[in-house]
């Protein structure tokens, strides 16, 4: 048996998604090939060679796959389909655009965001907003499946393994890039970090979201995330909002400040380690989930969090 | 130019839902129902373009068993021109359902196919792309902007870090985020026009599409619980707990 695994990069580094998809692939047993799809991405494809658990890694480069159009990256990965048994990739931005275009282009049921491996194709996977956890049997003989990288360790170093340089089809020219913002943080990826402080609607301003979290954040080194009710009233960027639409943390310390606690927020977070909340509402539902929690006014508990830090 | 709009009749987001006793999957009786919230964003976002003249008509699909008509109904409210249902019972995968969509887009010959990036319920997020790969389209996912101009659209899509702008050639399959729209609510006039408007009944078999499941769900269970924890009293108790917990 043998697993493609497409990696989620921007062409320098690997996400750490990636890494974390590495071990889950080599949980399906077999070989496991990465592919580095990109633009100059030799550093990426060098860094995947590196990773314990990678076989070979296969390097494909063209200006259209530059920035993961999921049109030509999709008929890439079918291009290659036809030597393995398993098609992979993070459940992360890039991956979930591209995965279910190659699995319909190869007639093929996704497993969409598996948490956990039974038998090579007998995987776990919440639904209903982690509410409930499905058992599922894929029946197609060729595997598509994303990856949740917060239910699985980063893969270590190892290798390094042979990189391949791989042909990429002639593309249709359906899509095309025209820009693209992206904020440049100094914070570890909030996917990856080992702490994450979140904020809620409760900082009442984007001012004060900053103002309140981003010192405790350098001292910890941690990641900020948000609840979706901050995201929609402008105090975070949207990539902060963690929950079942944004994204899933799986941190050793996650700290809910003036977070209620939803149930959609809590599918993106109630697999950290250890939870704090801290709110002023005693009753809020985030207590439930919280091993410590602290009930209080956030404006006078987190200036006092950063100075006892 | 039409533009198709795909929806999902999905268990409303407030409800907390239960897994049953036996196993066998989520306890649907005397649930409330409603349409999919990322499929309400992309029937606002149909109505906007048709209110900006970029579109001519909005046409709703969905697949589902009895009560289905009703989300269609819901979104003919909205202001939805009209709807087609094809009947089906049983769990359809997304590759059926846009197998079945595919068949729809070929008969409409919308220049859109606008839908939700995932729906609550199976959270697979698979019916877009799966859709715009069987017909051969471009796609656009997690859309937070979406501007139509002659045969093309500008897709801004939600990425790691930011947004990234596209250009896609028309006809394109454009998938939403939560940040694409804010849906409006069908006033009590639209609600009674609605009444009238049609909804055309199909069957799966009608397109000859198999809609046999390719995933075997052996088990639904309960995710493990939290237990709640302790409060703790100030915030030296709290590092000292943090403390003694190794994380800090």
């Amino acid at each position: 048996m043998t697993t493609l695994l497409l990696a989620e990069h921007d062409n320098a580094t690997l996400k750490d998604a990636t890494l974390r998809a590495v071990t889950a692939a080599v949980a399906l047993g077999g070989d496991v090939h990465v592919l580095v799809a990109g633009k100059e991405c030799g550093a990426a494809a060098t860094q995947a060679a590196g990773l314990s658990g990678v076989a070979k890694v296969l390097r494909a480069e063209s200006d259209d796959l530059a920035h993961q159009l999921a049109e030509p990256l999709a008929a890439l990965v079918v291009s290659l389909a036809g030597g393995y048994d398993n098609l992979v990739a993070p459940a992360a931005p890039s991956g979930k655009n591209v995965m279910p275009r190659v699995a319909a282009l190869l007639d093929v049921m996704q497993v969409s965001d598996i948490t956990k491996i039974l038998a090579p194709d007998t995987f776990e996977r919440p639904i209903y907003a982690g509410n409930a956890i499905e058992m599922v049997q894929a029946t197609d003989t060729t595997k598509v499946i994303t990856i949740r990288s917060a239910a699985f360790k980063a893969a270590g170093s190892g290798g390094p393994a042979p990189v391949e340089s791989v042909a990429v089809p002639a593309s249709a020219g359906l899509s095309s890039f025209v820009s693209a913002e992206l904020a440049t943080r100094d914070r570890p990826e909030l996917t990856a970090a080992r702490i994450v402080i979140s904020g809620g609607r409760a900082f009442q301003s984007a001012e004060n979201f900053r103002k309140y979290l981003e010192p405790i954040a350098d001292k910890l080194g941690a990641a900020i995330g948000a609840s979706r009710a901050a995201v929609d009233a402008g105090y975070a960027p949207n990539d902060f909002q963690v929950g079942q639409t944004g994204k899933v943390v799986a941190p050793d310390l996650y700290i809910a400040c003036g977070i209620s606690g939803a149930i959609q927020h809590l599918a993106g977070m109630k697999d950290a380690k250890l939870i704090v909340a801290i709110n002023k509402d005693a009753d809020a539902p985030i207590f439930q989930v919280a091993d410590f929690g602290l009930v209080g006014d956030l404006f006078t508990i987190l200036p006092e969090l950063e100075k006892a830090l | 130019m039409k533009i198709l709009v795909p929806v999902k009749r999905v268990v409303d987001f407030n409800v907390k839902v239960r897994v049953k006793p036996d196993g066998s999957g989520i306890d649907l009786a005397n649930v409330k129902m409603a349409m999919n919230p990322f499929d309400e964003i992309a029937v606002e976002e149909a109505l906007r373009q048709k209110e900006a003249g970029k579109a001519t008509e909005v046409v709703l699909v969905s697949i589902g068993p009895a009560g289905t008509a009703e989300t269609i109904r819901t979104g003919l409210a909205m202001g939805a021109d009209r709807g087609i249902w094809i009947k089906a019972e049983g769990r359809i995968e997304p590759l059926a359902v846009a197998k079945l969509l595919k068949a729809v887009a070929l008969a409409e010959a919308p220049g859109l196919v606008i839908l939700g990036k995932q729906a609550i319920d199976d959270d697979a997020g698979q019916t877009g792309q799966m859709l715009a790969a069987l017909l051969g389209w471009a796609q656009g996912t997690f859309a937070s902007k979406l501007l139509v101009e002659g045969d093309a659209a500008t897709v801004t899509r939600e990425v790691d870090g930011g947004h990234e702008t596209l250009r896609l050639k028309l006809p394109a399959v454009v998938t939403t985020d939560l940040r694409l729209n804010e849906p409006r609510y069908a006033s009590l006039p639209n609600i009674m026009k609605a009444k009238k408007k049609p909804i055309e009944e199909k069957t799966a078999g009608d397109f000859g599409v198999d809609t046999t499941p390719r995933l075997k769900v052996l088990k639904t269970s309960e995710p493990s619980a939290r237990r709640a924890g302790i409060k703790v009293a100030s915030v030296a108790d709290l590092v000292g707990k943090l403390k003694e917990a190794g994380v800090l």
